[in-house]
């Protein structure tokens, strides 16, 4: 059985790049199985979505807790804990990261007991924030790493993946598809999918012990517990205050971001508190004196 | 006949399709959502006939499902979870109309704490309601468990609703290939709704569901209710080989998997007893005689079905994806009451997990089967057990320690 995980953020096609490389394995007679998991549901947020493939009626539920292929779509998830791109990854994994920097600089990175891809983003990708075309380049080279889907079937589940697009928008993406599917070339059928699995631990059950009810319900009794949460993770693009033009209105774009990650220093300067800014850039469209500036995460990271 | 990918919510979609619906009462809840917009999208773009209407509460939609299917209507309606419930005292009310509608469940958690994933509670909330209720393990049986279901309800000696269950994410939102029968042949298997004297025309007035004050009305009434679920379960044997006989799939009251000769068996229902069955298969590479018993068909309780697949076996594993408070888990204990004093009734060891969502894992399965085994061995039943491991209870100490901390620095007030 083929399992494999694309990792991605929301809006990015991690569901649809597993959709169509699911109708691809399928077009080539397998058994298979996709589901997305949506995570904090916000665009912008890390996300999942799994196949499996197999040439008998698959049984397996759920979350894919041992990978055969993990791909990830967005490369600033790699390290990111919240993602948990690596779980599960053991030796007979492959993980493929598209990037436009290299594998050799990923793998001190990762550490990762695994083999390591990269597959290089389309030109001029590091200036966009949200990766167009990522998801359906990913499927593509997803689908040459098995081995077992051809040219055509990739073509044909795209096609049916994403009819009602329209023509332009579907040849766009059989372009960066085929681009996806032709760089993974040399390493087509790298993933086995039939490695024998060792035998896990039996379960670590234990009783849970009654608690006193002032614990034992949901409540939560600390203030400012989310900030604890770093939605600032769901961030695809940053603004970035320009202080040389910023008048100090912090009123402004403090009272608009929705967040209240914008507040004053002191100093009299608008701070931005990237552990909560979500990169709606609602400040960046009201800042008066145009001094506040959206960048690509990928670039300002 | 053609085969295609499609989530459970598209299977469920697809079925009250094919069951040529006229009627369809909505209110949207996650994971239930895709279902009636799949239908809204279809109607409303002329790809098949049937009207969809937005009530304001699931407690309406309901109401309004019975009160249309009173009419003679085919009716199709969704919900799930929070839905249900809000719903629930219709869905005990409605079943005594004896107007058959079929109600897709998406099974979700219910609250508290509110979530999202699934296990049965909810579903299991309208056990004794007098709805029908028919499980389904994969996105096939979704589609086929709504066109049987209708032939089920309707059934002139049944007239009840039916609930349909699918469990939320790993069917609602799981796409698998699903063979769609050509509508021809759904209609050839389930022809338009005959409702006979089940009408209501503003020229032939009738009352109906009037208040019984007295006890022996009331008695003989939910009484009759029972008794038409009852008789379901030889309607069901009916229609099912009906289906298989026309579409090649057996969908019996209770599927047996390699349960035979088993020396300890699985009990479960819904899409996780696919789990099940990989155990078992794995078992049997590994020497043990393990073997699955799932009801598909809940209420009317198919007992018999039970005794005869479970009568012999040493040990049954229970299953159970719902918690009733100061109970335990719902199946075990009617599986226990469907076995008490018959002559080689097997050992119950009882397993509540899945709850929320939670994954049973290939190990757990194993270890479930080793400890009914033992079990059977000692002649002595374990204490019930709940899966969770102790990662768990250390990730719920870990959001404690947040949750009770004093005011934070980063961004606390004090």
């Amino acid at each position: 059985m083929f399992r494999v995980r694309f990792h991605g953020r929301g809006g990015q096609g991690a569901k649809t790049a597993s959709q169509i490389l699911s109708s691809a394995l399928f077009l080539e007679g397998f058994e298979v199985q996709d589901a997305p998991r949506y995570g904090a549901e916000r665009r912008g947020a890390a996300m999942f979505a799994y196949v499996r493939a197999a040439r008998a009626p698959i049984q397996e539920r759920g979350v894919i807790a041992r990978p055969d292929l993990v791909v990830a779509i967005d490369d600033t998830l790699a390290t990111m804990p919240a993602a948990a791109v690596l779980q599960g990854v053991a030796q007979d994994t492959v993980v493929l990261i598209q990037s436009a920097e290299p594998a050799e600089a990923w793998r001190p990175r990762l550490n990762a007991p695994c083999e390591l891809l990269v597959l290089a983003p389309p030109p001029g990708a590091a200036a966009q924030a949200e990766a167009p075309f990522g998801g359906v380049r990913c499927a593509g080279a997803a689908a040459r790493l098995l081995g077992v889907v051809g040219r055509a079937s990739l073509e044909r589940a795209l096609e049916a993946e994403l009819a009602g697009l329209g023509e332009r928008l579907i040849e766009q993406n059989r372009v960066h598809a085929l681009a996806g599917f032709d760089a993974l070339a040399p390493h087509a059928g790298r993933v086995r999918g039939d490695a024998p699995r060792a035998a896990e631990a039996p379960p670590d059950w234990i009783a849970v012990p009654l608690d006193d009810a002032a614990i034992a319900a949901p409540d939560i009794h600390a203030t400012g517990t989310s900030a604890a949460s770093p939605t600032g993770l769901w961030r695809v693009l940053r603004p970035v205050i320009d202080y040389e033009h910023c008048k100090r209105c912090v009123w402004v774009c403090g009272t608009y971001c929705p967040d209240s990650a914008i507040r004053a220093g002191e100093d009299g300067r608008p701070n931005i508190d990237y552990d909560h800014c979500k990169g709606c850039m609602v400040c960046v469209t009201v800042c008066p004196p145009h001094a506040i500036h959206a960048v690509p995460e990928r670039e300002a990271a | 006949m053609s085969r295609e990918l499609l989530t459970g919510n598209a299977a469920a979609a697809w079925g009250a399709r094919l069951a040529d619906v006229d009627y369809v009462p909505a209110f949207p809840i996650t994971p239930q959502t895709e279902i009636i917009e799949t239908l809204a999208r279809w109607y409303e773009g002329g790809e098949a006939p049937g009207r969809l209407v937005m009530l304001e509460s699931e407690h309406s939609m309901v109401t309004a499902a019975a009160a249309a299917a009173a009419t003679g209507v085919r009716v199709f309606s969704a919900t799930s979870s929070q839905g249900l419930l809000y719903a629930m005292e219709m869905i005990y009310a409605v079943p005594g109309w004896r107007a058959p509608f079929v109600l897709v469940n998406v099974s979700r958690a219910l609250a508290t704490p509110i979530t999202l994933e699934p296990d049965h509670s909810d579903v299991l909330a309208a056990r004794d309601s007098g709805f029908l209720q028919i499980h389904c393990a994969t996105c096939q049986e979704v589609l086929d468990s709504i066109l049987i279901a209708y032939r089920l309800a309707e059934h002139a000696r049944v007239r009840l609703p039916a609930i349909v269950n699918l469990d939320g994410f790993y069917l609602s939102f799981t796409r698998e290939p699903v063979k769609i029968p050509a509508a021809a042949e759904a209609r050839a298997f389930l022809p338009p709704f005959a409702p006979g004297e089940v009408e209501f025309r503003a020229s032939k007035p009738v009352s109906r569901a009037v208040a019984a004050l007295g006890s022996s009305p009331y008695s003989y009434f939910r009484y009759q209710t029972h008794l038409a679920a009852l008789e379901a379960l030889g309607a069901y044997e009916e229609v099912a080989r009906d289906f298989e006989r026309r579409f090649g799939r057996w969908h019996p009251a209770v599927e047996c998997y390699r349960s035979e000769d088993a020396e300890v068996a699985f009990l479960m229902i819904g899409a996780f007893s696919t789990k099940a069955r990989d155990a078992v298969d794995r078992l049997r590479e590994k020497g043990v005689a393990a073997g699955l018993v799932r009801p598909r068909l809940l209420r009317p309780f198919p007992q018999a079905a039970l005794r005869s697949a479970l009568l012999g076996r040493r040990a049954v594993a229970v299953v159970d994806q719902n918690l009733s408070m100061g109970s335990g888990g719902v199946l075990a204990g009617e599986l226990a009451s469907a076995l008490y004093g018959c002559r080689g009734a097997p050992m119950i060891a009882r397993f509540v997990g899945g709850l929320g969502g939670r994954d049973i894992t290939a190990e757990e399965f194993e270890a479930m089967a080793t400890e009914a085994r033992a079990a059977a061995e000692t002649g002595e039943a374990p204490a019930p057990r709940l899966l969770y491991t102790a990662a768990e209870l250390r990730e719920v100490r870990k959001l404690q320690a947040i949750a009770l901390a004093g005011p934070r620095e980063a961004g606390g007030r004090s």
